[in-house]
């Protein structure tokens, strides 16, 4: 035992004496530091390679770069530097080819006599990064790839109605559709377009798709390749050799994803430790602050994206063929227009935005909200508290029980407001239960996490459930063609048990009226008559208050001043033009 | 000593214990500001009349003043009021969920520290099970499964708030009861503890009246933690929608709401976290004196 | 005691397997969707969202994917992610060395620190240094650690400009310079977790050591005219330890999981924000290797903890 004695007093010894070297490197290491100048940076190789280092930030870490195998705008980000689609639609919704060499209309051939088709000439000089040529073969490539259901591709809600992609020769492409398509520049254009080299991934079409190597190491016609990616975490970019276009301004790009946008929007707008940053909503009061720092301003790119408040025009207290919010049934109040109206007045947009958004979002009056060519004139906005009381008393809504709550005929104003966990939408929240209760309703509020409230619809606390009464969320229509957008207010649309509650409609709103316009929509194919029906549709919502429109946000970027030629559209991703960009 | 003491032995026992407690200086101190904090927080709101939920965004991020002494949030909503009333909700939880932590974790280290063999080896490995549990997917599980059904039996409010402890003491017994088993591994072959059993002690008298109390060190550091633990844990979970509606001010809550005003509005940061801190530092002091005062070892004049 | 080592060896085998088995059900069954991220955009119509989910194989039953998951466990490569189309090991490797940098790094400094003070402050208690370093211990409790980072980053980045917050994973230490960006880069995150660690463990450590103050035979060996440091040094801590080994090998498998606040707060990829990212979008391939190893390291240093008792204090008996 006593040999125990001894080993025990010896293993302390040492247990000691390696803690204070640990301690004594540490403070070595910190004492080395404070030696140093404040200009720290200038240390990493990174920026070793001379003035021409671009560094993006995004909170949201790029996990895929193959855009349609991603699972969010992030991957899309920065697949766009290597990968290009045939064309892509300007910040003034013009759209302008990028891999194709002309855009295709009547007047060229390219559009044909009767909607469905849809031919692309390609730019003939251009080189994928590993020096292969690039061919219509490639778009009609891209097309097998994704259309695979074994790919399962997360883009393939725009090429629904493509009947054939064909190489007609090296340079010219062919996209014929099932029936006249007035959309016909969705495929291949934009974020969901981005054509993929048919010699890197021609085995990898199906079940092996996610195993291809060029969903991590990409090969493009982009103005940049991958030099290392680390999922989740960093990208480093090179420019590609074979570029057709103008060499980049920059030897070097490092896009770091993770953190929070707040202090993303730090590095760039205050301390100057990154020169863009994504995406970085926050409160306007913070912006401020961290704009005072003077390295960086903000940009906002104002996308199709619009917060609104859904009704749920059934009943979710009610239980009818072991669903609840059936479409059989009939909320109880919601359903008076008079209710909804009153509610849509009690509603302060305009502190909404301005506390919460401030630049970065615009009252919203409309459904839909770009582009502008679509966008009615003829909606209006107004904050009125009387009036909504004095509305809901005219429909007989009163509190006649004295509990301070609207009730008529037993039934109490009671409301259950959800959204997603998210701390803007939580304030949002806050300000419209206030307001709704100072017209006498009362409003619970409730928050799920954005994977559940968003996710499996099996799950009952999700969005297109809709076991409440409100919620509160955004869509992004996307493309400049709203017509998928369109269905959100659909009859046939309506999520139910029936459809495992997969449907877009989760209002549960049905209008014939609505559904007549919806019909002529998918036959109007004259640009002017599908303008006016439209707004036409876009007012019959709003009259009827299928919906409340809140903000109409932007993609808030941050930008160092040390920037120049910036061209960001929301039609497309925000780097779309990154290699066009000039550093002082 | 192998005998149950008489009654008023007993109560003496009890009598000179709190006598040096209330010696501890550092102790009563402690007491009275944990007492100060119960009583504001459970009469602070029906004294202090304004709202705690009324928003004026034309007073957003104000400073402390006389209309609102600690100032008000982004909202311009008053914060001494969210303080007063978001401390029910915090300290009850704190309080609580670390009562229902402790108390699992003492159970099982003690069982398994005393009697050792197949009841230790299984409720070791359950604490393996427990200690490698993925906490978010589990609890947004849970939410799933027993949100509807514990609010149907228990009510909303109630609901909820078991729920809520239930999950943090669930889910934070197993470091007291790896400690209390460590403890108790030790003591037991201590010779004090052999020679009450060679005469003969009940398990259970030598369990309460010879080893907990010398265990009760390492378990008051874990309560105390466990409390501020709690507290922060509880704004974790209204996060993930299922503790209480996003309305309510909890004080872990008005801390990360704050976070982003560090610089521009201190004030906003400061208070709720003055608030846990002196939560967490009164219970300490509380527990380290009783610590001394029940310790039958210890002879602090 | 090698006996009871390689019994207990034995029985971590079926333990494990069945808190495998427990994991892998509760990740099966809780709610959340690989592709909650898009849902909000109209490209996400059922058929799509099927084809996807047939594409990562959630078409077939639970328990199929329970043994698919671990055979590719047992081999080695942990299956393929959800969200990044690379094997679940190639992703654990690429984070591995920055966690065990960084929270490794923490926990020494932790305890580099706890030790000297928690002692001290236990044979001097009610001292001056003694109330200092507890309320700042306190101080350290109530404020969470994505404060402290926080605040870190206002002083030391913002204010003074003297070091980085965003943590560059690329860099590669080449020569003296890189070496200094490295620790620079690292400085604030180990202090953030190390002096919260420190916090926690110098509580411990100070009850503990007073614990054992008070018993009879440090009197005894007072009596017998031993200085005060050989009294600590030879009986106190060594009893004082138990406790805190007990503690330090529930915190050493927390080291592999990462510090998921501090990571957040400084762009550090550990393991930590794999793991919150994975939960976050349910991908349960890398969650459920993540946890499963944490679960190893767990039922393996309670082991150690339960050998090193032994080797502490030869009396204990199990």
């Amino acid at each position: 035992m006593d040999f125990m004695g001894q080993f025990r007093r010896r293993w302390w010894g040492r247990f000691f004496s390696l803690f204070w070297v640990a301690l004594l490197s540490v403070g070595l290491f910190a004492a080395c530091n404070q030696n140093s100048s404040p200009s720290s940076d200038a240390d990493t190789p990174a920026s070793e390679a001379a003035g021409g280092s671009l560094r993006l930030l995004y909170w949201q870490a790029p996990t895929v770069l193959n855009p349609h195998l991603s699972t969010g705008i992030k991957d899309i980000e920065a697949s766009r530097l290597v990968l290009e689609p045939l064309a892509e639609y300007n910040a003034d919704e013009e759209l302008t080819p990028t891999l194709a060499a002309e855009i295709p209309s009547r007047e060229n051939g390219g559009l044909g006599e009767d909607g469905t088709t849809v031919t692309w000439t390609l730019k003939d000089d251009v080189l994928w990064s590993d020096g292969e040529p690039f061919t219509a073969e490639d778009v009609a490539f891209t097309y097998d790839f994704l259309s695979n259901p074994e790919t399962g591709a997360t883009s393939t809600e725009f090429y629904g109605d493509i009947a054939s992609v064909e190489a007609v020769d090296d340079q010219t492409v062919k996209i014929t559709f099932s029936q006249p398509t007035p959309a016909w520049s969705q495929p291949f254009v934009g974020t969901s377009g981005m054509i993929l080299p048919q010699h890197v991934f021609q085995d990898y079409v199906g079940a092996q798709a996610r195993s291809a190597p060029a969903n991590t190491q990409p090969v493009g016609t982009g103005a940049y390749q991958v030099v290392e990616f680390k999922p989740g975490d960093t990208i480093i970019y090179e420019p590609n050799p074979n570029f057709r276009g103008e060499p980049s301004a920059f030897e070097r790009l490092e896009l770091k994803g993770g953190g929070d946008a707040v202090s993303a929007a730090r590095a760039v707008l205050q301390t100057g430790d990154a020169d863009f940053a994504w995406n970085v909503q926050a409160e306007p009061a913070i912006i401020q602050g961290l704009e005072a720092g003077g390295q960086g301003e903000m940009r906002y790119v104002f996308k199709p994206l619009m917060e609104r408040i859904f009704f749920n025009f059934s009943d979710p207290n009610q239980e009818v063929n072991g669903q609840r919010s059936s479409a059989e049934t009939e909320h109880p109040f919601l359903s008076e227009k008079a209710v909804r109206q009153a509610i849509s007045l009690a509603i302060d947009r305009q502190t909404i935005t301005e506390q919460l958004y401030g630049e970065a979002g615009e009252v919203a009056t409309n459904f839909i909200v770009a582009p502008d060519k679509y966008v009615s004139p003829n909606t209006d906005y107004e904050f009125d508290l009387e009036q909504a009381a004095a509305l809901l008393d005219e429909a007989g809504w009163v509190d006649s029980n004295g509990n301070g709550v609207r009730d008529k005929d037993g039934v109490e104003m009671n409301i259950l407001f959800t959204t997603s966990v998210n701390p803007v939408r939580q304030k949002t929240q806050e300000i419209i239960k206030q307001n709704l209760e100072s017209i006498g309703l009362a409003v619970e509020l409730k928050s799920v996490d954005a994977s559940v409230y968003f996710g499996d619809p099996a799950n009952p606390d999700s969005a297109s459930r809709f076991n409440a009464d409100l919620q509160l969320f955004a869509f992004d229509s996307e493309t400049p063609e709203p017509d998928s957008y369109m269905q959100l207010y659909a009859c046939d649309q309506i999520s139910q048990k029936e459809n495992q509650w997969g449907k877009e409609n989760v209002s549960r709103y049905c209008n014939p009226k609505y559904e007549a316009l919806l019909t002529q929509l998918g036959e109007t194919l004259d640009p002017e008559a599908r303008q006016a029906l439209l707004i036409k549709m876009n007012d019959l919502l709003i009259e009827d208050v299928a919906l409340i429109p809140l903000v109409h946000r932007s993609d808030p970027l941050a930008v160092s001043q040390t920037l120049s030629n910036l061209d960001f559209t929301p039609w497309s991703a925000s780097t779309w033009k990154l290699n066009t960009w000039g550093s002082q | 000593m192998t005998s149950a003491p008489p009654p008023n032995l007993k109560l003496a026992r009890w009598r000179t214990a709190w006598a040096r407690f209330c010696r501890d200086r550092m102790a009563v101190l402690g007491g009275l500001i944990l007492l100060l904090i119960l009583v504001a927080v459970l009469l602070g709101p029906v004294i202090y009349p304004i709202s705690y939920s009324e928003i004026d965004v034309t007073q957003a991020t104000a400073p402390p003043s006389w209309a609102h002494p600690l100032g008000t949030n982004a909202l311009g909503q008053d914060q001494l009021a969210r303080i007063l009333w978001g401390g029910r909700v915090s300290v009850a939880v704190g309080i609580t969920a670390m009562l229902v932590s402790i108390s699992v974790g003492v159970l099982v280290g003690t069982l398994s520290g005393f009697y050792g063999g197949i009841i230790d080896q299984g409720l070791m490995r359950l604490t393996d099970l427990f200690l490698s549990l993925p906490q978010l997917p589990l609890l947004l599980l849970v939410i799933y499964l027993f949100r509807e059904p514990v609010r149907a039996i228990a009510g909303p409010e109630i609901g909820i708030f078991l729920l809520i402890i239930l999950l943090i003491g669930g889910l934070t017994w197993m470091t007291p009861a790896r400690l209390v088993r460590a403890g108790f591994l030790t003591l037991k072959q201590r010779d004090f503890v052999t020679a009450v059993r060679a005469l003969g002690a009940q398990p259970s008298r030598i369990i309460w009246g010879h080893i907990l109390p010398n265990v009760i060190g390492p378990v008051t550091v874990a309560a105390t933690l466990g409390v501020g633990n709690a507290i922060i844990t509880e704004s974790t979970l209204s996060f993930l929608g299922i503790g209480f509606p996003p309305d309510v001010p909890t004080w872990g809550r008005m801390l990360f709401d704050a976070q982003n005003y560090l610089v521009s509005a201190p004030h906003m940061v400061i208070f709720p976290g003055l608030a846990i801190f002196f939560t967490v530092l009164s219970i300490n002091y509380v527990g380290d004196g009783l610590r001394d005062a029940l310790d039958p070892q210890s002879n602090r004049p | 005691m090698l006996r009871y080592a390689l019994k207990q060896a034995l029985i971590a085998i079926p333990t494990l397997i069945a808190i495998s088995i427990i994991l892998y059900t509760i990740l099966a069954l809780a709610p959340g969707d690989p592709l909650g991220e898009l849902a909000s955009s109209p490209s996400l119509t059922p058929d799509v969202r099927e084809n996807v989910r047939r594409a990562l194989g959630l078409d077939q039953p639970a328990y199929i994917r329970y043994f698919k998951w671990a055979g590719s466990f047992v081999t080695g490569n942990m299956g393929y992610s959800f969200v990044s189309p690379v094997p679940v090991s190639s992703l654990i490797l690429q984070r591995l060395p920055t966690t065990l940098w960084v929270v490794g790094l923490a926990y020494l400094l932790a305890i580099a620190i706890a030790f000297p003070l928690g002692i001290l402050s236990a044979l001097k208690r009610y001292s001056l240094l003694d109330q200092v370093v507890t309320t700042l211990t306190f101080v350290g409790f109530s404020i969470p650690t994505f404060f402290t980072g926080l605040l870190f980053i206002i002083l030391f980045s913002v204010w003074l400009g003297w070091l980085p917050f965003i943590y560059d994973s690329t860099l590669q230490i080449r020569n003296f310079s890189s070496l200094l960006a490295q620790v620079k880069q690292s400085i604030m995150p180990i202090a953030v977790l190390g002096l919260f660690q420190a916090a926690v463990l110098m509580r411990y450590i100070r009850t503990a050591v007073i614990e054992e103050l008070g018993a009879d035979y440090v009197r005894t060996a007072y009596a017998k005219g031993l200085t005060g440091w050989a009294v600590v040094n030879r009986h106190v801590l060594r009893n004082a330890l138990i406790p805190v080994v007990t503690l330090i090998a529930l915190d050493i498998p927390t080291i592999f999981t990462g510090a998921l606040v501090t990571e957040q707060v400084f762009r550090v990829p550990g393991l930590g924000s794999l793991l919150i990212d994975s939960i976050g979008r349910s991908d349960t391939p890398v969650i459920m290797s993540i946890t499963f190893i944490y679960a190893i390291l767990v039922v393996l240093f309670n082991l150690v903890a339960d050998l090193l008792y032994g080797l502490l204090d030869p009396r204990i008996r199990y």
